[in-house]
């Protein structure tokens, strides 16, 4: 019996690993492929060369030089934002307690705005946006607890607090020169436009950084998804490692709203759709990232390429992960008529 | 037993429940009056109350020119739109059977504000009334679309279920429609300060764009009242009553899109009006929609103006709008209504 179970185990690691380097392979595809993209069109065949060798010619230069430094932050900031929402969504026990739909990223382009209509430029906006959006999912989680916190009621009291801070923004845009409120107005959509590598290096030095104490809280994780009893039975210490858990999973998402304005619903929609690929229970932060980085440099490919005029990346995941939230919450509603 | 029979015998057990609802009426009239004296008086240059009398009676000099050519305008139009919210908000909560429903956080709000966005960019030179009628043809398949998800789901089905679904829709219109202003320096300037669900410098050609749309509106929910009150008696009993459940449906959606689309078309998306007045109407009323309606039709435009009037006098002589005032006021009340209980109750 208990080598059956084990050889099950073994059987679904094996599948959660494979569909993780499919995943992540296909987003290493989607990467050369938008790296070639672009009014100068590029191969596949010459992306690879130029990544790998130092021709020194035109191809590099746009490739290297130009396209690398977004298609870079696509990969890691789609990275950060799966762990950000698997982490989020396993503390929560729910598919909807992501860091953007408990308002998050419109703390984050409160306090962005704030600090562009009163310093007049985007000097602190990265600031600004960390302390906007951290003061908010703390404020969204203080009020919607009340003897632990119901996901539910965590996902009506963000939505509340969203719809506040968005009339806020509103008037503060409208309150503004008509030039400022249109950089605020862009930077609040989300968008890679304009990241160059010096953005990239602090991007992927930070998020480097917090990749290391995931190692080791990855796998308490999965225990606290037991159950807090069952959890401090393995030996976990529940309280200081949910709340490094917590700091992990908002600097996270910070980083990437900071640096690229809030980005929504990759968050929540990375991890769900790495476990309907995985078909394993609970929330994989592994196949998370690999789904968030394919989906972000997807949208962002499609953003920059497909309309007339490049669009802000937030637009194309608003509009791709609202219909999927849509489709999600229809297909649950009709699995429970059943 | 048919429903007359049965609300007489109810009636009877409770003799005075009629009148203390006539008196609540009146009340809530009276108290609308005030405020809308009120708003007539304040503002950056407030007016004592007789002077606003006289100024509308005859033309006595300044205050004549702002209490005539600017606040009058500017409070029927709160008033006509807060009608407009605040009955389209009992009719959706009164056909979902979902305390939280409001044309804000349902999506149709975002669903008209689409049709408008798309109209100012596409066709710059459209009259008011054809961006109207793009609000309406937005604010229709958002409500379709509401209903639609609202309809499905079993009988343990969660109210939220249904207001995630409301704002999953609305982000996704919403998106499109801010990839449409972002991308057009003018369409941004027309769009954010219709936006933010003001009615500062709006005036009688707005009113009279509207207002037909408004009364239709209210013929519609008239009608649908008697149907819903079969509805919250249950699917089965409002069935086995023989109330066509298809026509109530369809005059709601027509009521809630003509409602719904004129507000949003007039000033912006305006949240939590829609779901805060019916609420207190039933709390005062009881479950009976026709009385629900009645009182949404007071309370709702006393809400709106009291918001305008809050907005003019906290930062002379700058003025927040409306809808920002309704935002921050009804924010805090669904986060306590979530709080209180697990938000059923119709």
């Amino acid at each position: 019996m208990l080598r059956a179970g084990e050889a099950a185990s073994t059987r679904s690691l094996l599948r959660v690993a494979l569909a993780t380097i499919a995943v992540a392979l296909a987003a290493m595809a989607a990467a050369v492929i938008a790296l070639g993209l672009g009014s100068m069109q590029v191969s596949a065949v010459d992306v690879v060369r130029a990544l790998v060798s130092d021709a020194g010619n035109a191809i590099e230069t746009v490739v290297v030089q130009w396209r690398l430094p977004r298609v870079l932050l696509g990969l890691v900031f789609g990275l950060a934002l799966g762990l950000s929402g698997a982490i989020f969504q396993s503390l929560t026990r729910n598919p909807l307690g992501s860091p953007d739909v408990i308002g998050f990223d419109t703390g984050a382009y409160t306090g962005a705005v704030m600090s562009i209509i009163a310093v007049g430029g985007t000097a602190l906006v990265i600031p600004s946006a960390l302390g906007g959006g951290i003061a908010t999912a703390l404020a969204v989680y203080l009020l919607a607890y009340r003897r632990g916190v119901h996901g539910f009621r965590l996902i009506v009291v963000g939505i509340a607090v969203t719809a506040l801070l968005g009339s806020v923004n509103t008037y503060l845009l409208l309150k503004a020169e008509l030039w400022t409120a249109q950089m605020a107005a862009i930077w609040g959509a989300g968008s890679l436009n304009g990241l160059d590598w010096g953005d990239a290096r602090n991007g992927l030095a930070v998020i480097g950084v917090l990749l290391v104490p995931l190692l080791w809280l990855g796998r308490r994780l999965r225990m606290l998804e037991l159950g807090d009893d069952a959890a401090a039975a393995l030996g976990v210490r529940v309280e200081p490692v949910r709340l490094a858990l917590v700091v992990v999973g908002v600097a996270l998402s910070a980083v990437v709203t900071a640096l690229a304005g809030p980005i929504t619903f990759v968050a929540l929609v990375a991890p769900q759709l790495a476990r309907r690929i995985t078909r394993a229970p609970g929330v994989q932060l592994l196949p998370s990232a690999a789904m968030g980085a394919f989906l972000l440099v997807t949208c962002d490919a499609f953003a920059l390429n497909v309309p007339p005029q490049a669009l802000p990346v937030g637009l194309v995941t608003i509009i791709l992960g609202g219909a999927y939230l849509v489709w999600l919450l229809v297909a649950q509603s009709r699995k429970e008529m059943r | 037993m048919t429903t007359e029979t049965a609300r007489a015998a109810v009636e009877a057990g409770v003799p005075d429940r009629r009148r203390r609802r006539l008196l609540g009426l009146a009340a809530a009239a009276a108290a609308l009056v005030v405020l809308v004296l009120l708003s007539l008086a304040l503002g950056s240059k407030p007016l004592p109350l007789g002077e606003v009398v006289t100024a509308l009676v005859r033309d006595n000099g300044e205050a004549h020119t702002i209490v005539v050519d600017q606040r009058i305008p500017r409070t029927v139009l709160a008033v006509v739109v807060g009608i407009a919210l605040a009955v389209a908000g009992a009719l959706m909560q009164g056909l979902t059977r979902n305390p939280l429903a409001d044309p804000g956080l349902l999506g149709v709000s975002a669903g008209a504000a689409l049709g408008m966005v798309t109209v100012v960019r596409f066709a710059p030179a459209a009259s008011d009334l054809a961006q109207v009628w793009a609000a309406f043809g937005g604010a229709v398949l958002t409500a379709c679309a509401v209903f639609l998800i609202g309809s499905m789901g079993g009988r343990g089905r969660s109210p939220v279920t249904l207001v995630l679904a409301g704002v999953a829709l609305g982000a996704v219109l919403q998106g499109i429609a801010s990839t449409v202003v972002i991308l057009n320096a003018g369409v941004f300037l027309t769009m954010r300060s219709w936006q933010a669900g003001s009615v500062e410098g709006l005036g009688w050609s707005t009113v009279a764009t509207i207002a037909p749309f408004v009364g239709a509106g209210l013929v519609l929910a008239a009608y649908a009242a008697r149907g819903l009150n079969a509805v919250a008696l249950g699917e089965d009993l409002a069935t086995a009553l023989g109330g066509s459940r298809a026509l109530t449906r369809v005059a709601v959606i027509g009521a809630v899109t003509l409602l719904c689309g004129s507000a949003t078309a007039a000033i912006g998306v305006v949240w939590f009006l829609g779901m805060m007045v019916p609420h207190v109407a039933r709390w005062i009323t009881g479950p009976d929609q026709r009385w629900i309606l009645a009182y949404s039709c007071l309370l709702g435009p006393s809400l709106l103006v009291a918001a305008d009037v809050v907005g003019r006098v906290v930062v002379i002589p700058d003025e927040i709008p409306a809808g920002v005032v309704t935002a921050v006021i009804g924010a805090p009340v669904l986060i306590a209504m979530v709080r209180r209980r697990k938000a059923s109750g119709l």
